[in-house]
């Protein structure tokens, strides 16, 4: 498989000898031209990778801020084509940032799993993470997308053990994303010790990088998660931030965009800042 | 499709009906589906365990339960002979019990600490908190804040029992969206915590196993028909939401196939309004809760809220068995809508001096509608899921009486 823009984002930060940030917005949240411009400043704000959500009804991996944020984009015309279109407007711009969708099966299993690879790989979608596809159900759509030069991401869980951890990896490529708690997201926060070990124990498995996710909130904590894995991801955060600049009427107040991205900045600079004093 | 051989002889070993079912899950829950997997294999290898179930059966349940010729019902539609098969006698008044002595079994034998479930009409919850106390484990049940306030005496019998019933404001407040909270609530807890499901959906090995446990109904029919009748029944029907009732009814029946098998859903206030329950005749295939199964959904794949005058049945999807029987046509399934549901209820009542619950109700609907055409020797054979007391405020309503 030739190198995909994750793949390359990954070999530049090593070289940078930095881990990366991971940012998690949905698409549409809290409209169409909000989403977009949001999208479209994260690289310059320091986003190495972007997470993308697709909106779906029923987010049953996901704490109440994701949860309304994917019922607000819904609300307002979030859709399946309309993700693929933000990410293809995105790509007129950018060509470097990888672009991760994120999000559940149903939405791409209506879609139809071959049409939603060809069209994803047409916008310029580098990766996918859907929640509710372990491995056991790879078969229809992980593999094929794989197969077309998507990276399907793998997630990986403090409950995943050694024995299922193989399987987990066979076909994993990309990055490995290890949910660093037993929850859904935006909850509790994993202390380092317990992720070192962690992303010690799959760096035992696996050459791909590593990058945390869920409960990550604070520069500090970006920064301290990137001193023992490749990259943290943050979702929660951002969103909480951006309902910050909703008015009563849901509609974005003028300092939104600003504020949410003076947010990655921050963290981007937490993630910057970590090895500088931390790095074994 | 071709036909099977059995009918009777799925999941495959990953949990499929066909295309449907399976583990839809993340990965935190996943080593846990293949833990309860193993769990229940080894349970259904022992024979103590099956000892134990059928010793609360008998003595805490009230199993056999009967099987009941309504003979009024029969005069009055003036054609097919009509039984009833009574789950409404059962200890907490539904089906909903069977299941749940099963499984709390097997979360005892797994050693779980802490019990959780979702609950629609509150049959399901009332069930649960009831083996809860039974069997000293703390119980959480999740309830759609618009649940709550239509089967408020449910709710007080959960809590009398000493459950905690935790509202759910999510989305529309009703089923489905309790079934997402305990999902969220079980991937923060699953060392203690055993997910104890209410229908025969969900990831693998909830469908086959709920149907396993609820399949009691089938076998017990089966020989209780033959007693009274010396031979199989012409039809068999229940009513189905998730479709606990109507599997455990059915399965036994599978194979037999001079038996017509039929599921009544809830059509709401017509499956040609956008209100109504009825996955399998106006929904499409799709991923939810653990399992590819019908369900109701947009062009987009975002799933959509069902209606159903029954909270029991108002859920936007169904057990994926139930789907694969649709497709390969051993089940046939009708929509009964809200209205008709009500004057069935009314119509039993008065008849039979049984009252059923509003989810029984619909099957009630369809019985009457195929009894009348035929013949006097046609044997139907109705699952009475459950008791109508819960649903006295909502007939109410209905028929416009203030209580």
């Amino acid at each position: 498989m030739s190198q995909t823009r994750i793949d390359k984002r990954f070999a530049a930060l090593k070289e940078e000898g930095r881990p990366g940030l991971v940012t998690f917005l949905t698409a549409t949240d809290p409209n169409h031209e909000t989403s977009l411009a949001l999208l479209k400043g994260l690289p310059a704000a320091g986003a190495d990778v972007i997470e993308l959500g697709m909106p779906f009804s029923d987010p049953m991996a996901d704490g109440p801020a994701i949860q309304a944020a994917s019922l607000r984009a819904l609300e307002n015309g979030g859709c399946m084509r309309r993700t693929l279109d933000m990410v293809r407007e995105f790509r007129e711009s950018e060509d470097n940032t990888p672009i991760v969708l994120m999000g559940y099966y149903n939405p791409i299993y209506r879609y139809g799993p071959e049409a939603f690879i060809k069209d994803a790989l047409g916008a310029g979608v580098d990766g996918l993470i859907v929640v509710d596809l372990p491995p056991e159900e790879e078969g229809e759509f992980a593999l094929p997308a794989t197969k077309a030069g998507l990276n399907f991401i793998y997630l990986t869980a403090p409950t995943t053990d050694d024995a299922r951890l193989n399987r987990v990896l066979e076909n994993a490529s990309g990055f490995v994303y290890y949910v660093s708690i037993a929850g859904v997201t935006g909850t509790a926060s994993a202390d380092q010790t317990s992720v070192a070990k962690a992303v010690e124990r799959l760096k035992r498995q696996t050459d791909l990088p590593i990058a945390v996710g869920f409960g990550i909130k604070t520069p500090e904590q970006a920064g301290a998660i990137g001193q023992v894995a490749d990259a943290s991801v943050v979702g929660t955060a951002l969103i909480n931030e951006l309902t910050k600049h909703l008015d009563s009427d849901g509609n974005a107040k003028p300092k939104l965009i600003d504020n949410v991205l003076g947010m990655v900045s921050d963290l981007s600079q937490g993630v910057k800042n970590s090895r500088k004093t931390g790095d074994a | 499709m071709s036909k099977p051989n059995t009918f009777r002889a799925g999941p495959d070993q990953d949990g499929h009906f066909g295309i449907y079912g399976g583990r839809y899950v993340a990965e935190t829950l996943m080593p846990l589906m293949l833990d309860l997997e193993r769990a229940y294999d080894e349970a259904q290898n022992d024979p103590a365990f099956a000892e134990a179930m059928k010793g609360y059966f008998k003595s805490y349940v009230g199993r056999p339960s009967p099987l009941y010729f309504a003979e009024r019902m029969t005069k009055h539609f003036g054609g097919a002979k009509i039984y009833f098969k009574r789950e409404d006698l059962n200890h907490t008044g539904a089906h909903k019990i069977n299941n749940c002595i099963g499984q709390i079994l097997l979360a005892k034998r797994m050693g779980k600490t802490r019990i959780i479930a979702e609950t629609g009409a509150g049959q399901h919850g009332v069930a649960t908190a009831t083996v809860c106390a039974l069997f000293d484990l703390p119980c959480v049940i999740f309830m759609g804040a618009k649940d709550i306030e239509r089967q408020a005496p449910n709710v007080f019998r959960m809590k009398m029992l000493g459950a905690e019933v935790r509202p759910v404001t999510a989305g529309a407040g009703t089923l489905k969206d309790a079934m997402n909270e305990a999902m969220r609530d079980w991937v923060a807890t699953v060392d203690t915590t055993y997910y104890l499901i209410g229908t025969a959906a969900g990831p693998h090995p909830y469908p086959a196993m709920v149907r396993d446990f609820q399949c009691i109904i089938g076998d017990e029919t089966k020989v209780q028909i033959m007693e009274e009748e010396g031979r199989l029944p012409d039809s068999i029907v229940a009513c189905v939401g998730g479709g606990s009732n109507a599997i455990g009814t059915f399965h036994p029946f599978l194979d037999d196939t001079s038996v017509q098998i039929v599921g009544v859903e809830a059509a709401g206030l017509g499956v040609d309004t956008d209100k109504h329950a009825a996955s399998l005749t106006g929904g499409a295939p799709g991923v939810l809760h653990g399992n590819r199964t019908y369900l109701l959904q947009d062009d987009d794949g975002q799933i959509t809220e069902a209606h159903s005058i029954s909270a029991g049945l108002d859920y936007p999807g169904i057990g994926p068995e139930h789907s694969w029987l649709k497709d390969v046509g051993r089940v046939e399934f009708v929509p009964v809508t809200d209205d008709e549901a009500v004057a069935a209820f009314q119509l039993c009542t008065k008849l039979e001096g049984i009252i059923p619950a509003l989810e029984s109700s619909h099957a009630i609907a369809h019985v009457g509608k195929m009894a009348k055409d035929l013949p006097k020797d046609h044997i139907i054979v109705m699952c009475m899921s459950g008791r109508g007391d819960k649903d006295i405020p909502t007939i109410a309503d209905a028929i416009g009486e203030t209580l």
